[in-house]
């Protein structure tokens, strides 16, 4: 079986980021760059089915410019076979990502694709859904435990009441959650052995996928500040504030 | 121009999130419907028709859209969507897994959980775990949303007669099936549509513990809620979880015990109307945010609390 597992390179999640004084986006200069989270356990998921034996190849892809081929390595280096840069300097959308995926899968015929469920800097939560809209494959979103069996896989979901599980044909996208697994750290040996990796670059006008962008983002403005209150002193008063001044107790 | 909001329901009851996405809608459009799909949902349909603001339900009631499956669901949404200007779902696990799926179908560009309708065109939304707040406009002629319910009041019902059309619409793609859902049970209100929540985190140093919590929620009718450093702990289920990876609630009053604040957990209630905090660590970030904040040990400060409430 072969896997397919799209990331994305984005600020490292322990980064604060801020709108640029100009309010015309997110001031991204010298901020500390990384492979998305949900991505990484999505690859560390893959490495598992391969060493439990019912995967034989990983490959990675990114739709993006020339520097992630950094998070390309970062997956190797974690256990992919190869990997695939679409390069682009446009920022490309949920959508068009997606169709550029679809044209991967259609050259790759991978058996599975794993992604991870949203990335941290947009927070679209839209690309594995909408690759499976254009493939006509089967979604299993928001996974937190993924089995193969036979033709089809069996994969327990997060949703907003607890958990639900359901069964989809192969070829699938599982998009993944946080609790599917806790991703490996890269071991030195694994991290110089993914320098040797192949990792082939494609142009994305080569691919014929249209990316204009849909969506133009008008400004991006820093958040509502909330004000920070007061520290009572006792439960009492906490208690006697939370009936007679903000009045949601009674 | 006319929006289409899909329902949220248990094919029972209508979710309250299906009418703060009917007031994101009425924002947009100036008529809408509301789509009820589900399974032996006669009931659900009812209820959507009394929402202000709706002037018809469609109501599919067909055995392969009783769990949702986004490959029959979303099917079923581009049969039906030529008349629409615009498409909204709330941003449930549910909303948030088939309207990517419809917006491909229709090749069009998906807008996640608005926080504010600014014009037809643009949106409000949060970007960067609510770091920061994107204002976005679309050039696609139809638009695909989904809508941070705690960003809008919920619609009125109980107000409306909305007319009820019946299509018989059968979808069944054939690739997904639906296994079973453990669904947890408790009798307190849902996390998303409580009045006051009381969130545990690290602090909470186990799972026992959060009955400590329990006594207090009781006395205000309150849902329980958990950090994300607490759920990872294993203290108490994922369902639990607030934060930009969990849910998003904004109550009239949220108490965070144990919780130091990280971005991530903010993101999920820094919209609540009163927050407080206790916390031993007073150089804890919670504080920042929070309108009440108490330094105290919580093993000493939870029974205090529920005794003089």
């Amino acid at each position: 079986m072969k896997i397919l597992v799209p990331i994305k390179r984005v600020v490292d999640y322990n980064v604060k980021v801020r709108p640029k004084a100009d309010e015309s986006g997110v001031d991204l200069n010298n901020v500390k760059m990384a492979i998305n989270p949900f991505c990484e356990i999505a690859v560390e998921e893959a490495v598992r089915l391969k060493e439990a034996g019912s995967a034989t190849e990983i490959i990675a892809v990114t739709v993006g410019a020339e520097n992630a081929q950094e998070q390309l390595r970062t997956a190797l280096a974690l256990g992919a076979d190869r990997a695939i840069l679409v390069e682009t300097d446009l920022e490309v959308e949920p959508l068009g990502i997606s169709k550029v995926l679809k044209a991967v899968v259609e050259k790759e015929s991978p058996n599975l694709i794993i992604m991870g469920k949203q990335a941290i800097d947009g927070d679209n939560n839209q690309t594995g859904q909408m690759l499976a809209a254009l493939m006509n494959y089967p979604q299993a979103t928001f996974a937190s435990e993924l089995k193969i069996e036979g033709e089809k896989a069996v994969v327990t979901r997060e949703v907003d009441g607890g958990l639900q599980t359901i069964s989809i044909n192969l070829p699938a996208v599982v998009t993944s959650d946080l609790r599917l697994n806790e991703p490996r750290y890269a071991s030195l040996p694994n991290i110089m052995k993914a320098k040797q990796k192949p990792l082939d670059v494609i142009k994305s006008d080569d691919l014929g996928v249209d990316l204009n962008p849909r969506i133009s983002t008008l400004k991006v403005s820093p958040p509502p500040e909330r004000e920070a209150g007061i520290i009572v002193e006792s439960v009492d008063q906490l208690v006697e504030k939370l009936k007679n001044e903000a009045k949601v107790i009674s | 121009m006319t929006a289409l909001v899909i329902a949220e329901h248990d094919n029972k009851e209508l979710k309250v999130s299906t009418q703060n996405t009917i007031s994101a809608a009425s924002k947009l459009d100036s008529d809408i419907h509301v789509l009820v799909a589900g399974s032996d949902c006669n009931s659900v349909a009812e209820e959507a028709a009394t929402c202000e603001g709706v002037s018809k339900v469609l109501y599919v009631d067909s055995k392969e859209y009783e769990n949702f499956l986004a490959e029959n669901i979303s099917n079923l949404i581009k049969n039906i969507s030529d008349d629409y200007s615009s498409i909204l779902a709330p941003a449930t696990t549910n909303g948030k897994n088939y309207m990517p799926r419809v917006a491909a179908l229709l090749d069009v560009a998906q807008i996640s959980d608005i926080s504010s309708v600014e014009s037809e065109d643009t949106f409000q939304r949060p970007i960067y775990a609510g770091n920061c707040i994107a204002t976005v406009q679309s050039s696609d002629a139809k638009k695909v949303i989904t809508v941070r319910t705690t960003a809008f009041d919920a619609a009125a019902k109980d107000s409306n007669s909305a007319e009820i059309l019946k299509l018989e619409e059968v979808n069944d793609a054939g690739i997904s099936e639906f296994i079973k859902e453990e669904l947890a049970k408790s009798d307190r209100p849902e996390l998303t549509a409580a009045e006051v929540v009381i969130s545990g985190g690290r602090g909470m140093q186990n799972g026992d513990n959060f009955t400590l919590l329990e006594g207090i929620a009781d006395k205000l009718g309150a849902a329980i809620g958990a950090s994300r450093a607490a759920v990872d702990s294993g203290f108490v289920p994922n369902d639990y979880q607030v934060g930009q990876t969990g849910k998003i609630v904004a109550p009239n009053l949220y108490i965070a015990v144990g919780i130091s604040g990280a971005i991530q957990h903010l993101a999920g209630m820094k919209d609540s109307k009163v927050i407080v905090a206790i916390n031993k660590d007073e150089d804890a970030p919670i504080f920042q945010v929070a309108d009440y904040g108490l330094v105290a040990d919580l093993f000493t400060a939870l029974p205090e609390m529920e005794s003089k409430i």
